[in-house]
């Protein structure tokens, strides 16, 4: 079970990836990891922003969609990972967006992605 | 279009406001937010709206939710405006047209399966709405029948939220609307007829029906003054048209209104236990602030029994609401105003043990003074009737047995034995007094003897000739003090009421005396 929601995630994530790149940002790091926790996307949009992503994939709507599932502990963390991303990697003031990309694989069809600019 | 307005009302006691819901969809995380000033109740909503849309079919929007209450200075509470947002949320969704409601409010709750429950308030809320111009509502179906009281309004009873959608998409049958009025019941309560003996007290409870006039009842166990007391709301005429939908509006914030025949036209009867506290007396609570026993009292009696046994703090506070006709429950969050134009009857025991008779009183002298003194005089003060209730002669009882009855005709007084006098010959009397109380201060404030104030009450008669010998041989003896004489009067006024004459004469005068002999004030 753990293999397969693992690889549910990575796939995910390479397809928001792909989805973020075509939007023309420029990812600077994938799964960066800190003691707290793990930030799955940093990207810019190569002038002054740094996007923090959250990907989130499910592959299915049975418990909610994936975009509904980030709630606000998660977000609190998210948050707090920036800051320590942030003043490990960035020396100068930047403009911060937290984004969520929410991937849905419903087995059979083919994936979708959603995009939640800024959404918190 | 991702933005919708629905209208609801915000009570604040029996009045209230115009309340504007609005909901907006706005990319983002989904999430749904409720703002403003709304209490647990209406934050709430957000929950049981989102199961009734769920569970009526239609789909939540994936969309950051903001769902807002304006004007947002203003609290609002209660479950009342979650069948407001339901439809503005659908509206944004683009589920209903956003014309589909035009300016018509809703009012209701939803249950998770999208069931429409009936909610408190409807009728105040209805003419609060009417009073802001607008001219149509929907409203749960069990409250339907009170909303119809709320004429020149055009109602609607709605029992799910998928009929309301179906509805304003133009497709099911029609909302429901009101049925014929029914009848009210028609039972006024306890008779009159079933009060054996007592005759003084016969006399000093229709002499408080015709005059409006608050009254004490001091006398041992099984005297009879619950059973007096439960008949003075039959006493009275019926309520008005203006009156009875304010009495009705008072209980529908109080949530105790039959469903069927919801509107009030007898005068109501409250009689809380001794044991009630503050709030439940003038009215408080948390949320919605429910009026209390003074104002579901409202242009009818209240009736407290064993009167002593009562808080002094309760008994204080319904100085206020006897003295201004209103009842202001002050909280945190803002104070509410409710009607309290009620007719006090007090009823105690002479004393802590009620011996049946005084003989056998095993008080001290000193408890007994202390046990009525637990109302206070300035209570007291605004009592205009005192009556001593003499134990129940047992002659009383067995006296109807053998004797025929006797003559119909007779007058007030002097039915000690045959046929008690019926509820509905009293009532007559009482329609009649009140009818020339009324005439007679006409353009003035008041309707009945017991609003006049001394000072006019003297400028409209000055006792002559035996009258005024009386009032004189009261006042030297000490018996009538100066507040005593203007109740005196007032009694009078009352007693020429009830006689059909133009002013008070002698009798009225020895017979408003006697109703205050005893009183030492």
């Amino acid at each position: 079970m753990t293999a397969t929601t693992d690889e549910l995630g990575r796939r995910g994530e390479d397809l928001a990836v792909g989805f973020l790149e075509r939007q023309g940002l420029v990812v600077i790091s994938r799964n960066w990891r800190c003691r707290e926790g793990e930030i799955d996307v940093v990207a810019t949009d190569g002038i002054d922003q740094v996007v923090f992503c959250e990907v989130k994939t499910r592959s299915g709507t049975g418990f909610g969609t994936p975009a509904e599932s980030v709630t606000p502990d998660k977000r609190r963390r998210l948050r707090r990972l920036a800051q320590l991303y942030l003043s490990q990697h960035v020396d100068r003031w930047v403009r911060v967006r937290f984004d969520v990309v929410a991937v849905l694989c419903r087995p059979g069809v083919p994936p979708t992605v959603e995009h939640v600019r800024a959404a918190f | 279009m991702a933005l919708a307005r629905t209208w609801s009302v915000a009570l604040s006691g029996v009045t209230g406001q115009l309340v504007a819901v609005e909901a907006d969809l706005a990319p983002g995380l989904p999430g749904t937010t409720v703002i403003g000033l709304g209490d647990a109740a209406v934050v709430q909503a957000r929950d049981r709206v989102r199961a009734a849309v769920l569970n009526s079919g239609h789909k939540w929007p994936e969309k950051r939710i903001t769902v807002a209450l304006s004007p947002a200075g203003v609290p609002k509470r209660g479950a009342g405006y979650d069948l407001a947002m339901a439809v503005a949320l659908l509206a944004a969704a683009g589920v209903v047209g956003p014309q589909a409601l035009g300016e018509t409010v809703l009012l209701g709750e939803l249950g998770l399966d999208g069931s429409v429950r009936p909610v408190r308030g409807v009728l105040p809320s209805l003419l609060v709405a009417r009073t802001a111009g607008r001219t149509a509502a929907v409203v749960p179906h069990g409250n339907l029948s009170e909303a119809a009281l709320a004429t020149g309004m055009q109602v609607r009873g709605v029992d799910t939220l998928r009929d309301l959608v179906d509805h304003l998409r133009g497709a099911a049958p029609g909302l429901s609307v009101p049925g014929p009025a029914a009848a009210p019941p028609d039972g006024s309560g306890p008779d009159m007829a079933d009060v054996l003996g007592q005759p003084e007290a016969r006399v000093a409870l229709e002499l408080a029906a015709a005059g409006g006039h608050h009254l004490a009842m001091i006398g041992p166990p099984g005297a009879g003054k619950t059973m007096l007391a439960a008949r003075l709301p039959g006493l009275l005429p019926p309520l008005d048209p203006a009156d009875a939908l304010e009495v009705t509006a008072v209980h529908s914030v109080a949530g105790s209104l039959d469903e069927s025949t919801p509107l009030i036209t007898r005068p109501p009867f409250v009689d809380p236990h001794h044991s009630a506290s503050l709030a439940a007396v003038v009215g408080g609570g948390s949320g919605l602030i429910r009026p209390g026993a003074v104002s579901l009292a409202h242009r009818g009696v209240l009736f407290l029994d064993e009167a002593p046994e009562f808080r002094p703090t309760v008994l204080d506070a319904l100085r206020q609401p006897m003295e201004s006709g209103l009842v202001l429950v002050a909280r945190a969050s803002g104070a509410v105003r409710f009607p309290a134009r009620f007719q006090l009857v007090l009823a105690a025991n002479p004393c802590p043990c009620a011996a049946a008779k005084d003989v056998d009183c095993t008080c001290p002298s000193q408890v007994r003074r202390r046990y009525l003194g637990r109302i206070s005089g300035p209570l007291l003060d605004r009592v205009d009737i005192r009556l001593d209730l003499p134990p129940l002669d047992p002659a009383a009882l067995t006296a109807g047995l053998d004797d025929p009855p006797i003559g119909s005709g007779a007058g007030a007084t002097g039915r000690g034995v045959g046929d008690p006098e019926p509820s509905a010959a009293i009532r007559e009397r009482v329609r009649a007094a009140r009818h020339r109380a009324a005439e007679r201060w006409s353009g003035r404030p008041w309707r009945c003897n017991a609003e006049v104030p001394g000072s006019e009450l003297r400028r409209a008669w000055r006792p002559r000739g035996r009258a005024a010998a009386l009032l004189h041989r009261a006042a030297d003896s000490g018996v009538l003090t100066g507040r005593g004489y203007d109740r005196v009067l007032r009694l009078a006024f009352t007693s020429a009421d009830l006689a059909g004459r133009p002013e008070p004469g002698e009798t009225d005068v020895a017979t408003a005396l006697a109703l205050r002999c005893g009183e030492a004030a």
